[in-house]
């Protein structure tokens, strides 16, 4: 899994930060979202897919 | 033409009206009349308001927007009219891009870490308020001594507002909040609230605090009458929502004890459990509506430009094809996904807050007060049905 985010539509709300903090972050300026790693390891692809479906923006997505 | 209009008579205290349940059992989206005689549209189906509220061809400008219950009838036609004026800066009512400056400033200020990082401030709030209903008269209306002042002193520190100011703008945000409410009213509501916090403004750029507005002062981006509009909003939409959760939740638990049990007993319980409670609860009472602005096609049905779509949230979050045994409050289980805080780019900007008091406040009550019970038989607690925010204007409670 390889995931993208796009800080131009991203709206800071948070819910993937919540969701897999290992992989999410949030910018401190901005609130708009940061990516800790872009390749999850596999045991958190789970949570991600979570986190995809709760974004409310569609600021992030990934390939698999 | 249809004759059916948007039902709100609740026939229970924690569901949404009957004849919404009608509605969903027969699908998704539903040809709706407005309060002007507009023919728009009504969504009951999970996926089809999800879908609305992140589609940018859907637009949440009050001009475009029709009413779509009568009581709001005035006020819509004074919007159109141009007689009421929304304060700059009160950017909930825009869309993107002119929408995208605002949330940007502000969502630096609400992230999950920094809420997390307010998290023992809410514990001390919290204790006290609990310290001073324990010493007080019984019964107590749990309203007024927990779940009003929780968030109304958490917003108020936050923005750097003074709490000592509360008792005006609660009265004029209760204004803002009813359903049946009067022109001048609301003009006179907003006039008072935008005056407290554009003096407000002027204070903290003479005297700027540790606090988000003399942030936001500082920061320079924003004119004094951005910043009073979204003071205005982060101070409204900052304690009546959070307050009306954490008493209409209260409410929820205190007759579902075998649910209440679990949240007091198990620390591990509480996060599913806000997430459950918003989305049984959804106190978002009417709305949100937005307004097409090109011909979309919506789960079989042609929305032509113009056309109004109202969702019903507190419905939507009932739908059985995305949650099994909705209409059961079950605090166990993955409740997530719920539309409560709204979805798309309107989604709140308080939500890692609100869930931050509720996780904090649910469990600190019913751990302080494990004899909690309510003070009048349930039928007669006083719902909110005359808000647009639902809950219930007291809670008696003894213990």
């Amino acid at each position: 899994m390889r995931i993208k985010a796009d800080t131009s539509v991203c709206i800071g709300a948070g819910m993937c930060a919540l969701t897999v903090p290992s992989v999410f972050d949030q910018s401190e300026d901005d609130g708009t979202v940061r990516l800790l790693t872009a390749d999850p390891p596999a045991e958190q692809e789970a949570a991600v897919r979570r986190a995809l479906t709760l974004c409310p923006s569609g600021a992030i997505s990934a390939d698999t | 033409m249809s004759d059916q209009t948007l039902p709100l008579q609740r026939d229970t205290p924690f569901g949404p009206p009957d004849k919404l349940y009608d509605l969903r059992d027969e699908g998704h989206i539903h040809p709706m009349t407005y309060a002007d005689g507009h023919q728009g549209w009504l969504v009951t189906g999970y996926a089809a308001a999800r879908a609305v509220l992140s589609d940018p061809r859907f637009s949440n400008r009050p001009e475009r927007l029709h009413p779509p219950i009568p009581q709001r009838a005035e006020l819509s036609e004074g919007v159109k009219e141009g007689a009421i004026k929304l304060p700059p800066g009160f950017f909930i009512r825009m869309d993107a891009p002119e929408h995208t400056r605002y949330r940007k400033l502000l969502a630096g200020q609400f992230t999950v870490r920094r809420m997390k990082a307010l998290e023992p401030r809410i514990e001390e709030i919290t204790a006290g308020c609990l310290e001073k209903m324990a010493a007080g008269d019984r019964p107590a209306d749990l309203v007024e001594d927990f779940a009003l002042p929780i968030p109304s002193l958490v917003i108020c520190e936050l923005l750097g507002v003074p709490y000592e100011d509360r008792d005006n703008f609660h009265a004029d945000s209760r204004v803002l909040t009813r359903l049946e409410v009067k022109k001048d009213d609301v003009m006179a509501a907003v006039g008072r609230l935008s005056m407290f916090m554009y003096e407000l403004i002027q204070r903290k750029r003479d005297e700027p605090g540790d606090d988000l507005l003399s942030g936001l002062v500082a920061g320079g981006e924003l004119t004094d009458e951005e910043l009073t509009g979204v003071a205005f909003l982060l101070l409204v939409a900052g304690h009546e929502t959070t307050a009306n959760m954490l008493a209409l939740g209260t409410f929820a638990l205190l007759t579902h004890p075998e649910q209440l049990a679990k949240l007091r007993d198990d620390p591990a319980v509480a996060e599913n459990a806000v997430e459950e409670l918003l989305r049984y609860l959804t106190i978002i009472h009417i709305g949100p509506v937005r307004a097409a602005l090109a011909d979309v096609e919506l789960d079989g049905r042609l929305i032509r430009e113009g056309d109004s779509v109202t969702i019903s949230l507190p419905v939507v979050n009932r739908d059985p094809e995305r949650f099994d045994d909705p209409d059961a409050l079950d605090l166990t289980r993955h409740a997530g996904t719920h539309l409560a805080f709204g979805h798309g780019i309107h989604q709140c900007l308080g939500q890692q807050l609100a869930r931050a008091e509720m996780r904090i406040a649910y469990p600190a009550l019913l751990r302080r007060f494990p004899g909690l019970e309510l003070a009048v038989p349930a039928q007669e607690v006083p719902m909110r049905t005359d808000m647009s925010i639902y809950g219930v204007h007291r809670l008696p409670v003894t213990w």
